[in-house]
């Protein structure tokens, strides 16, 4: 039974094609993996192997190294709340224990409708907006207990713009064969690369 | 820049002066010196990682003293290095004290406590206490990642040693580093086990306990373990191996790092088949067929059955006795039997091999090549068996020089191998003719057949199917000889001393020391008085002969042709129409099963003596605990035999046998007895190239396979029905159950579904078997593997024709 939709596989099939090996192509598999499912099956990561010539622990070492692609199951959209020092000092446990009373769950957990998946997270780089959460990945800023409520509506409407968990753009790009830039496979290096040379000072 | 001389470089460790080579690293400069600085990442046969960090040492290249890992710094003129320093002393302290932070210390309970790295560099460096009182990490411990290999996480060190050689060297990267910092750790992929034909490597090199091996877990202390250094007789490579044994029984193998053979790499196969010699079906007493009951074997005593072999074997003629087998035992051992045949019988009927390999001529007479010339070869050319199920650890030095770039592997052949993965070129020819395709490259124009031609080739040259006859490999190494005269060969024979049984005789046509019958030497004759002149019958023709009712008496030395012989029907009738079998063997196999006398033998580590490797490279086999029953080594079966037909071989000790052995075959002379027991026998002796002379036949071509049928293939496994697996409890349900692979197109074509059972068809037998849709088959073809059990594909083998065909049919 294979994994990637047919449409998918075309794409595996495109995305591995632009690397020298294969094996460079298993990050964005997996991504491409997450994409389909929401998480990456254990499926996928035999399917993955099997497509960039490797183990299946292979891609299971490379896939666990990374918090970002889930291995069981999330909600359809994952909140990560900051808890880190300037959002703690700015009310994220106060944030992060409403969040809990509102969805039902506690933090590390999926919603029963499979909608929510609540997860503290360390520093999301906007300590200015103190405190802030992610859904999917896209920031929320100075969010209050008020909008919180307000964007779980909003999430569970149908009105908004936020993707799946899994989907990394709304827009898919296809690179044309004749576009690539031409990297060249490491042991095909002969020579130090032009800009290394125009400088001259890297010697 | 000094006008030193750019070979060598000489660095300053701990005051003292020593020389090292550009590009080796620090901690290898300082072992060759004989400076030990403390490591577990590191090891010498694999790539540095630098990961564990206890190798750290001040060095000082100008800059002041730093602290660097020893296994990431590569040497450089003038370097400076204090292993002893006080920065050391307290990087050392530090390093140990973070590496036991979540190690469970339960050493009491460990099975590597007493030779643990850890608790000894902890002794040896540690601080002695330590500041964490948190809580360990906690694992599930320990859990099984295959049906060989237990993993306890909470032991691990994370040095990747495991991990680097499961990539690296062996080729299988089942087990990974999952997760990441503190939850980083070694796994598997969930139902995908760790099932390498080398995971019991990761087990002698874990430096903690935390990978721990089935058959040896709890079955004794380190400190009560005997053990002596031997030399592994599994197959014919011979790889170095120590034997220990608690309480006269064997409980280990390890790999020891010989340079010239396994740099101290086992297959599983051969590091856990001593299971074998302690199970319980051993052959302990004499058995006879019982008068009264002829389906039952009775023990009897040494004296009764000694005398009824003796009778069997005096009253038929010399022609009327065949001796088949013989590479299961030592040199010393196949010369007492080669000697007994020759002047005590007079018969030259006596092979060694059961028709699998390649004639003793041809192996005699092809300019020879070792393990380190091939892996320094251009060009490894491979035409022969799947490397990686027959001789697992050439596959895995070939494998190692391959990845480094050190020579560059060509198989033709027609199946998939475990070669493929680092072979420059897979050539798949139609089976059985590897020498037509070989001489279509070598007349192109291909860059390959430039290569070839221009730089040194080693072929490693065997028989690539049971299935076929010995004739398309020596057309090959016909093309070879004609074409590429600077080609030599390594000859991929099957089973333990195979060569060292052929170079003491046990051929037909051959005299120990690779000396044609017709051609003894007078040192040869003053020992052995009266020998015949005509070369005798080989293993087809002595069992054709039997079925024929021109051999009476048939003695199967160590030999098993029920299983291993490639044709069954053959090999039944012969043991069926011989008037008497005589079996000498370990375990009643399936053919001593059906022999009228059996006597048993030793074995491994029951007895001491040489063997000699595919190379020709002569190791000692030692003694390790003490033989049970009243079992005996084969020479002294063959000396009482003989004393009881009359004759006296003259031996009475292996090293009385190797002392003749060295003054009557002129190719072991000046490997003395001295020099044998001595530490260079530790990488083993080579015996001599010998100078037969070989005239090669002219090519034949393979019949041509008829539309319907499909051409058999049939190599060996790795795990299947040998005698010591199916009596290594640990081992013997590894073995997969046979089935018939074949191209989905041919499958589609007779309209059978995969997977579904068939009725296979050959000259010899119709059966029943469940073919299986591949597309890595040839189409034409039919992959069998050769001795799986629940039915072997020798069923199906007619050994007479240059290759099989076989038809499948619905049901």
């Amino acid at each position: 039974m294979k994994f990637f939709t047919e449409e998918n596989s075309s794409l595996a099939e495109e995305i591995i094609g632009r690397y020298p090996k294969p094996r460079s192509a298993m990050i964005p598999l997996l991504h491409l993996a997450q994409e389909q499912e929401g998480w990456v099956t254990d499926e996928a990561m035999a399917e993955i192997a099997e497509l960039v010539g490797t183990t299946s622990a292979e891609v299971l070492g490379t896939c666990s190294f990374y918090e970002m692609f889930k291995r069981h199951p999330v909600g359809k959209y994952v909140i990560n709340i900051c808890t880190t020092m300037s959002c703690a000092l700015m009310g994220a446990g106060d944030l992060m224990e409403h969040a809990e009373l509102r969805l039902g769950v506690k933090s590390g957990s999926t919603t029963a409708d499979g909608m929510f998946t609540l997860e503290g997270a360390e520093c999301q780089a906007a300590c200015t907006e103190a405190p802030c959460l992610q859904v999917n990945y896209r920031h929320q800023y100075r969010v209050t207990t008020n909008q919180f409520d307000a964007l779980i509506e909003e999430l569970s409407s149908s009105d908004h713009e936020v993707p799946e968990h899994g989907v990394l753009s709304q827009i898919r790009q296809h690179i044309p064969e004749n576009r690539f830039v031409g990297v060249v496979p490491p042991e095909d290096v002969t020579a130090a690369p032009v800009w290394l040379n125009d400088n001259g000072s890297d010697q | 820049m000094s006008n030193q001389d750019l070979s060598e470089v000489t660095v300053t460790v701990n005051g003292t002066k020593i020389e090292a080579q550009p590009g080796e690293m620090l901690i290898a400069a300082a072992d060759r010196a004989g400076i030990h600085i403390p490591r577990f990442c590191y090891h010498e046969r694999m790539s540095s990682v630098g990961m564990c960090r206890m190798c750290l040492v001040d060095v000082d290249t100008g800059r002041g003293p730093m602290l660097q890992p020893s296994c990431m710094v590569p040497v450089a003129e003038g370097m400076v290095v204090d292993t002893e320093s006080d920065d050391t002393k307290r990087a050392q302290e530090g390093i140990l004290e973070f590496l036991l932070v979540n190690h469970p210390l339960d050493c009491p309970v460990c099975d590597k406590g007493g030779e643990c790295p850890l608790q000894d560099q902890t002794i040896a460096y540690g601080p002695g206490e330590s500041r964490f009182v948190e809580e360990k990490r906690h694992f599930e411990k320990p859990i099984p990642i295959s049906d060989l290999v237990h993993l306890d996480r909470e032991r691990c060190i994370l040095c990747d040693r495991c991990t680097r050689f499961a990539d690296e060297i062996a080729g299988d990267p089942l087990i990974q580093f999952t997760e990441r910092g503190n939850s980083t750790q070694v796994l598997t992929f969930p139902d995908e086990p760790f099932s390498s034909y080398f995971s019991g490597n990761t087990v002698q090199i874990c430096p903690v306990g935390a990978l721990t091996a089935a058959p040896y877990r709890f079955k004794a202390r380190p400190w009560d373990l005997e053990e002596t250094e031997s030399t592994c007789t599994t197959c014919s490579l011979g790889c170095r191996i120590s034997v220990q044994s608690s309480r006269n029984e064997l409980v280990r193998y390890l790999g020891v790092d010989v340079e010239s053979v396994n740099h101290g790499w086992l297959c599983d196969k051969g590091r856990f088949n001593f299971e074998s010699i302690n199970s319980d079906d051993r052959l302990t007493t004499p058995l006879v067929r019982d008068p009264d009951n002829q389906r039952q074997l009775l023990g009897t005593d040494w004296g009764s059955a000694l005398a009824a072999a003796a009778e069997a074997i005096g009253q038929v003629g010399p022609q009327g006795v065949g001796i088949i087998g013989g590479s299961r035992l030592t040199n010393e051992d196949a010369y007492a039997w080669s000697k007994m045949a020759r002047s005590v019988i007079g018969t030259d009927n006596i092979d060694a091999q059961l028709d699998d390999g390649l004639p003793a001529e041809i192996v005699f007479g092809l300019p020879p090549a070792t393990i380190a010339d091939a892996c320094e070869a251009d060009t490894v050319l491979i035409v022969g068996p799947d490397l990686k199920e027959e001789l697992a650890i050439l596959h895995l030095r070939l494998r190692g020089a391959a990845t480094k770039g050190r020579t560059k592997v060509v198989q033709i052949g027609p199946t998939v191998t475990g070669s493929e993965s680092y072979a420059q070129h897979s050539i798949r020819c139609q089976a059985g003719e590897a020498a037509k395709t070989l001489t279509e490259l070598l007349g192109s124009g291909d860059p390959l057949a430039q290569q070839l031609r221009d730089g040194s080739v080693v072929t490693i040259l065997g028989r690539a199917s049971m299935a076929e006859s010995a004739d398309p490999a020596i057309s090959v190494a016909a093309v070879i000889r004609a074409e590429l005269p600077h080609a030599t060969f390594l000859p991929a024979l099957r089973r333990g001393n195979v060569r060292g049984a052929l170079d003491m005789g046990l051929a037909a046509g051959f005299l120990p020391g690779r000396v044609r019958i017709d051609n003894p030497s007078k040192a040869l004759l003053q020992k052995w008085g009266e020998i015949p002149t005509e070369q005798g019958l080989g293993t087809t023709e002595m069992l054709q002969a039997a079925v024929a009712g021109k051999i009476d008496t048939l003695v199967l030395l160590g030999a098993d042709p029920l299983c291993d012989f490639p044709d069954r029907k053959l090999a039944a009738e012969a043991i069926q129409k011989a008037k008497t079998v005589i079996a000498i063997d370990n375990f009643v196999t399936a053919s001593a099963a059906q022999a009228d006398i059996v006597f048993p033998a030793t074995a491994y580590g029951e007895q001491s003596g040489t063997t000699t490797n595919i190379e020709g490279r002569v190791s000692r086999v030692t003694q390790k605990i003490t033989p049970p029953g009243s079992t005996r080594d084969d020479w002294m079966i063959a000396t009482e035999l003989a004393w009881r037909l009359g004759g006296d071989l003259g031996l009475t000790s292996k090293e009385e046998i190797w002392r003749e052995i060295e003054q009557v075959a002129p190719s072991h002379s000046g490997i003395t007895f001295e020099r044998v027991t001595s530490d260079e026998a530790h990488e083993g002796i080579l015996v001599q190239q010998s100078s037969i002379d070989l005239t090669l036949p002219v090519p034949q071509d393979t019949p041509i396979a008829d539309g319907y049928g499909l051409r058999l293939i049939s190599g060996r496994k790795l795990w299947d029905g040998a005698t010591a697996t199916a009596h290594s409890p640990s081992l013997q349900h590894l073995a997969e159950p046979p089935t018939l692979k074949v191209h989905p197109n041919d499958l589609q074509r007779l309209g059978i579904p995969s997977g579904s059972e068939v009725r296979v068809i050959s000259t010899r037998a119709t059966e029943n078997l469940t073919a299986v849709a591949d597309s890595n088959v040839q189409r034409g073809t039919a992959v069998l593997p050769f001795n799986q059990p629940g039915g072997g594909a020798n069923r199906f083998i007619d050994a007479t024709a240059m290759i099989n065909d076989i038809r499948i049919e619905t049901l």
